[in-house]
């Protein structure tokens, strides 16, 4: 027999093994995501994937799926905290979408576009932060990384280099990268690395692969991250 | 400031990796002397730890970044950290430090041009009861006032060593105020454990049950339940189960004495003075969940401890209470290792101390699972607090109705209180649980008392109407902090240290708390400066919500605490700050025009606002 949990009235049948979002993806119902990447191991740093089970809020990413578990996921309360999560994340970095090669393919963009972000609400903080073009083939801009270390798990989870980690800590948390001159042109990093691939945001970019689709066609320009995310029309 | 060559830094480390060996949970140790040898940790000691330890660069790198005492760019050789929480500032902290800086030529935040010596703030050192305090390059300084910083000075610019500088200057007191059960009468080192050893493991854990200790450091998760969760979980590798050198399944203790609560002190006296009776609750704990080594994890601001501690550890190695066939008895093994922090609060949630323990950045765990199954090194571990350790000592000597019959019901026992602020004789009180407010003030010498921050800024602030509230898991739980605030004290000022706590603490792991904390200190600061606004207040509210409801860990869930209590309960305290104004600017426009007004030599009435 299978078993199951309920998501917003749903009965969503899970495995042994399978968290929340898992059973939720299998059964091709959205929870709104940034660190969450399926190939990768869990990592729970974002939030937006917070749904309330049983009257507790846990982040549906890392907690396993159990038997009994009644999941809100799709309700205006939880909506309004990811809104406010994704404008805190827009305002703690410096996301210039218009001038930014991701537009339209950038999962930070399409989550906001889906949760119906207007405004940036908070004060922008405007730090400053380095780019680092010194890789033939990848540019690291600082400026759009939101911590979610899908690059730092791909790297050593699947290409063993180990290129990228976090330092510091709060809100001076930086991404850094294995070298001794701490540039990324300096470490073992290859574009065909799937840490290079990752990124949900404009930080990492692989180089001279600029505007192949033009903006207005590109993939959240057409479609919903919720429908690319489920397979509703994936392309 | 001075270079370093690559053979120096060769030659300097040599030693020091030598003696922590191989196992990469050391790294946070090797950090720490390598930032007390060099001032800071140069980064091709960076490369050099790594390769030694086979891990990647961006580990050490990590590390080194995350934890407030290790610094990768140089700080001064002389390194003061006056401690930031509320009750030095009450007791003149910011003055002490300006006047310290005016003195040295330094600005605070910066090292000087000789690179000789560097001042700025840290987060509370656990001095509150006889502040205003301050770190040396790690040594406490006390009862700071001007005649001591200018002998400090002095001694700074004759560049004598730390070493060398007058004792008087680290004197540390106990200020035992007030004992009961835990600390009047003391333990003779062995009893407890040789208790255990005739009733039986199990039977002890049937007495911990009784007596219904509840963890002493804050939470108030029932310690029994702990130890038998523990007790029953095994860690598997392929199929097999993990031993530990003696064939038994590899079970840890560690004693969480990361007392970063500013405002908490108690764990300070406990070491300084029974640390015996803390060793034998770990050890009794060993005995009953299957453990045979245990860690004190010990915060970095009581790095003075550490030499009192190892040798404490050491008689009682030698005295038969720790090490192989404890007390004669075959087959029971136990051992403590001393693990120093560096400065970061975080670590004292079990979770990101496990982290810590094994090296790496104080980052909370998802769980689950949690560490009673999978702990230090995915082993099941028990993290308790350090008066834990303490009670469940005496229970095991005494028995677990002995110590049920004191307290409450639901709050067992006693509890030792880390009293400051506006009182006649601040230190450390030992009450019965179920103890008022109000009677505490009354004994500790209150003045004119108005507000009390129970258990530091993640507890709870409380106003004058509700003094005859108890101390209790059911009323008031604590874990120790106890700031008494008289009525010209500023609400307001009181919270917006704690948001700045906050801030400096978050690990930054969680967006709603690396952004949310930042935040919140922003707007604390707007209205601080005299721009704040209503809607401030309404932003204020539902940032504390979203730090409330989606945060990764109790330091996110609580940093909203300090802010919320004051807009409730102390209504003018901000009221009072914000403009009458239906509109104010977020910021000074006619100061904007500042820097045009230099550049273009205009004063006049068309260049201002």
């Amino acid at each position: 027999m299978s078993k199951n949990i309920i998501i917003d009235g749903l009965t969503v049948p899970f495995q042994e093994g399978q968290t929340i979002m898992d059973a939720a993806m299998a059964a091709g119902l959205y929870i709104p995501h940034l660190c969450h990447n399926p190939e990768f191991k869990p990592h729970g740093s974002c939030k937006l994937c917070t749904v309330n089970v049983n009257g507790r809020n846990v982040a549906s990413c890392t907690m396993p799926a159990a038997e009994g578990q009644q999941v809100l996921n799709d309700i205006a309360e939880l909506n309004a905290e990811r809104l406010a999560l994704t404008q805190m994340l827009f305002v703690e970095g410096n996301h210039l979408c218009p001038a930014c090669e991701k537009s339209g393919n950038c999962n930070l963009q399409g989550v906001a576009y889906y949760l119906g972000m207007m405004s940036p609400h908070y004060n922008h903080f405007y730090p400053a932060r380095e780019v680092d073009a010194s890789h033939p083939d990848i540019l690291l801009d600082r400026n759009r990384c939101i911590y979610c270390e899908l690059c730092v798990r791909a790297s050593r989870d699947v290409d063993g280099k180990n290129v990228f980690g976090l330092t510091d800590r709060g809100i001076m948390t930086r991404l850094i990268v294995n070298a001794t001159s701490g540039l990324l042109g300096d470490t073992s990093l290859a574009a065909t690395d799937k840490a290079a691939q990752v990124c949900p945001t404009g930080a990492l970019l692989v180089k001279r692969k600029g505007f192949a689709v033009p903006i207005g066609s590109r993939i959240f320009d057409r479609h919903t991250i919720k429908d690319v995310q489920t397979g509703g029309s994936h392309e | 400031m001075q270079q370093f060559e690559f053979s120096d830094i060769s030659r300097m480390l040599t030693p020091i990796l030598a003696r922590h060996g191989g196992d990469a949970s050391r790294l946070l140790q090797v950090l720490l002397e390598v930032q007390d040898a060099c001032h800071t940790i140069p980064s091709e000691a960076i490369d050099h730890i790594a390769a030694h330890f086979d891990v990647p660069r961006v580990n050490v790198e990590g590390v080194a970044g995350f934890y407030s005492f290790l610094s990768t760019r140089p700080v001064g050789e002389y390194r003061m950290l006056f401690s930031g929480n509320i009750t030095d500032q009450m007791l003149g902290k910011d003055d002490l430090m300006q006047y310290l800086c005016n003195k040295l030529w330094v600005e605070p935040g910066k090292v000087s041009e000789d690179g000789l010596v560097s001042v700025d703030s840290t987060s509370c050192t656990g001095m509150c009861d006889q502040g205003p305090a301050a770190l040396v390059n790690g040594w406490p300084l006390t009862s700071l006032d001007q005649n001591r910083l200018d002998l400090i000075c002095e001694l700074i610019r004759s560049r004598k060593p730390v070493a060398e500088w007058p004792p008087m200057l680290f004197e540390v007191v106990d200020n035992i105020r007030r004992s009961d059960a835990l600390l009047g009468e003391p333990l003779v080192p062995g009893n407890g454990i040789r208790a255990v050893l005739t009733r039986g493991a199990k039977e002890t854990l049937a007495e911990m049950d009784k007596s219904n200790l509840r963890g002493r450091g804050g939470a108030g998760f029932k310690t029994a339940s702990k130890w038998s969760f523990c007790h029953a979980a095994i860690a598997e590798e392929e199929g097999s189960v993990i031993c530990d050198i003696n064939g038994h399944p590899e079970r840890y203790i560690v004693c969480n004495a990361d007392e970063g609560e500013p405002g908490t002190f108690k764990d300070r006296v406990l070491l300084n003075s029974y640390a015996d009776l803390v060793f034998e609750g770990m050890t009794v704990g060993a005995r009953v969940v299957g453990a045979s080594k245990g860690f004190l994890y010990l915060r970095g601001e009581y790095r003075y401890l550490l030499e009192p501690l190892e040798k404490g550890l050491q008689k009682r190695r030698e005295a038969g209470l720790l090490g192989d066939n404890i007390l004669g008895k075959a087959g029971f093994s136990f051992d403590i290792e001393i693990h120093l922090g560096a400065g970061a609060y975080i670590c004292g949630e079990e979770s990101a101390l496990i982290e810590s323990l094994e090296g790496k950045r104080g980052r909370p765990r998802n769980r689950p699972p949690f560490p009673v199954t999978h702990g230090y090194k995915g082993r099941p571990t028990v993290v308790d607090n350090v008066e834990t350790f303490a009670c469940a000592a005496k229970i095991a000597e005494k028995g677990g109705a002995w110590f049920a019959a004191m307290g409450t019901a639901q709050s067992t026992g006693t509890k030792l209180l880390s009293i400051s602020g506006d009182c006649a004789s601040p230190g450390i009180y030992e009450y019965p649980f179920g103890v008022t407010v109000r009677q505490i003030l009354a004994d500790c010498g209150a003045r004119d008392p108005y507000a009390v921050q129970v258990s530091g800024p993640s507890g709870a602030m409380i106003s004058w109407k509700e003094f005859d509230r108890k101390i209790a898991f059911e009323d008031l739980p604590t874990a120790g902090a106890f700031m008494v605030f008289q009525r010209k004290r500023d609400p307001f000022q009181i919270a917006l240290n704690f948001v700045h706590f906050f801030a400096h603490e978050s690990c930054g792991f969680c967006t709603p708390c690396r952004v949310g904390t930042e935040l919140q200190k922003k707007i604390m600061d707007k209205i601080a400066s005299g721009h704040g606004t209503a809607s401030d207040l309404e932003e204020l509210k539902s940032l504390g919500h979203i730090l409330k409801t989606m945060s990764h860990c109790g330091l996110g869930s609580s940093a909203a605490n300090p802010v919320l209590d004051m807009l409730e309960k102390f209504p003018d305290a901000y009221e009072r700050k914000l403009k009458e104004l239906a509109f104010e600017p977020a910021f000074d426009l006619d100061g904007a025009l500042e820097t045009a007004r230099k550049i273009t030599g205009r004063d006049d009435d068309w260049a201002h606002l």
